[in-house]
């Protein structure tokens, strides 16, 4: 493959997975609204569109065409600067993720993944990690007293909840021995017995690492049980008190974009990617795979819902104490148990 | 396939690097400054992407500009911007500077010119897959005491943090 070539291919990737994600981030969003409308015996959106399916693009509308604010006691270059920090990491962490194995399109093969870095998981864990200062530099520059309770709440809780999530996922990376995202998946083809799939969820003891991802990941992403930096009955909106039109649009599109972005590592990690029962026409071959990865995803993505329709908010110090004295010791424990299983066994 | 304007990307990173450095020491805002040193170490993390050493380049991402640099950020914002922006951003030791300054050139300059003789001219390319394993390899086996002695550097500093900012133990 030339260069030319490359770019084109690449470019095409880029932007058909912008537009599938920016409309799995509108829809999850109409999602969580319908489904937490019903957990609460109400309708949700019915409206517009059958079953209120075009709310979405209402809202986007909406949001598009509000008076763009920007307050007068704010520091200008940073306010409008965090929500596109925030937007673009959100993003910019699906470019690694592959939904699929290899296809071949027109005689050229290419993998169902904009790019296969072999340190794919790294890169995911360094662009959230610059994710967080989208959310405390617009705490800070809103220069209200708020938001910045917001943001420091919200990078105190994803710097501690950090922690466990990367330790929590080093005992996949031993299992597998490597960082390659399409490697990982690779390693859990084929099941113990016939019957239980070789997933990482059923194997050496990471069930656990999959309960403290899961926690972790919903702190990091300020969602409840861990929606302390935007709790309204407390801090108004938190970081995005004084956010409106777009730019709170950019703030709300990266929050779901980082929900789906976390719904896939777990899928990829613990729950094997793409791989699941294999039948029919070769062209049903072909698609099964990429349907299984979503639907894995979507179940994921319908826990963060249903989550958020059960549980109450924790309280800031709970926070705190859970994250460092219960899931910290976990992840640390759970971690040299993988490491003395993997070295009795070889 | 092959890397392409590698000369680009090294003075692109590498003048990246020392102007975020240089508004580091220049900007008055505190918060300025961290921004500044972010930029620097993600221009550090390309630099090391360039060194074949993806690892490294990660790590510097998540623990430097990731972690270390919000715990910075959190800090600043915590405290009292407006006396500290109204006190004096340089001491006048410039004697000392002068001194400080021209050792560490006269170190760069050597270097720049035999630098040949000391640092080896090829480094057996370690393969990018293995790179990890690798580092990790090397950490545990031929640098163990170095490793050793510096999670004991950091143990000791928890430990002084922990004493300090608690009054009763």
């Amino acid at each position: 493959m030339n260069v030319g070539t490359f770019i084109l291919v690449s470019a095409i990737k880029t932007v058909i997975a912008l537009l599938v994600l920016l409309t799995a981030v509108a829809y999850t969003v109409w999602l969580e609204r319908k489904v937490v409308g019903h957990i609460q015996n109400r309708w949700g959106p019915t409206r517009v569109g059958p079953f209120g399916l075009l709310q979405p693009l209402a809202d986007g509308v909406k949001f598009m065409f509000k008076e763009d604010l920007v307050p007068p006691h704010v520091y200008k270059p940073l306010y409008i600067a965090a929500p596109i920090i925030a937007v673009v990491c959100a993003l910019t962490s699906i470019s690694v993720i592959p939904i699929g194995n290899w296809v071949t399109v027109g005689g050229l093969r290419t993998p169902l993944q904009i790019t296969d870095l072999n340190i794919g998981l790294l890169i995911i864990l360094g662009i959230t990690s610059m994710g967080v200062y989208g959310v405390a530099l617009a705490g800070w520059s809103s220069n209200s007293k708020y938001s910045l309770l917001g943001g420091l709440r919200a990078s105190a809780q994803m710097v501690s909840y950090e922690i466990s999530l990367g330790l929590s996922l080093i005992g996949v990376l031993i299992l597998a021995g490597s960082f390659s995202l399409r490697e990982i998946v690779d390693a859990q083809a084929g099941s113990f017995w016939g019957f239980i799939p070789k997933w990482n969820i059923f194997y050496g003891g990471q069930i656990v690492a999959f309960f403290i991802y899961l926690t972790s990941a919903y702190a990091e992403t300020n969602r409840i049980p861990f929606d302390l930096p935007e709790a309204e009955t407390e801090l108004v909106a938190g970081y995005h008190t004084e956010y409106s039109a777009m730019k709170f649009a950019m703030f709300f599109m990266a929050e779901y974009a980082n929900m789906i972005t976390v719904s896939c590592v777990a899928t990829l990690l613990f729950l094997g990617g793409w791989h699941g029962p294999l039948f029919g026409a070769a062209v049903l071959q072909e698609i099964l795979p990429v349907f299984w990865f979503l639907l894995k995803v979507f179940v994921f993505l319908f826990i963060y819902i249903w989550v958020r329709g059960t549980l109450p908010r924790f309280r800031y110090d709970q926070l705190m104490a859970f994250g460092w004295k219960f899931l910290l010791p976990l992840a640390i424990a759970n971690l040299v148990l993988t490491g003395l299983i993997v070295a009795l066994r070889s | 396939m092959q890397p392409v304007a590698t000369t680009f990307f090294f003075y692109f990173l590498a003048a990246l690097t020392l102007a975020g450095g240089v508004l580091v020491i220049t900007r008055k805002n505190p918060v300025h400054s961290a921004l500044a040193l972010i930029i620097a170490l993600l221009a550090q993390a390309g630099l090391y992407l360039m060194l074949y050493a993806p690892f490294v380049a990660g790590v510097q991402i998540i623990l430097y500009a990731g972690g270390i640099m919000v715990l910075f950020l959190f800090v600043i914002m915590l405290v009292n911007l407006e006396r500290s922006q109204r006190e004096e951003q340089f001491n006048k030791q410039w004697l000392l500077g002068i001194i400080a300054a021209t050792a560490l050139g006269a170190l760069f300059i050597t270097i720049f010119v035999r630098g040949r003789a000391i640092f080896p001219v090829h480094i057996a390319a370690v393969a990018e897959e293995s790179n990890t394993q690798e580092i990790g390899l090397m950490l545990y086996g031929n640098y163990m005491f170095t490793f050793e002695i510096a999670s004991l550097l950091l143990l000791v500093a928890i430990i002084g943090a922990v004493v300090m900012a608690k009054k009763r133990i």
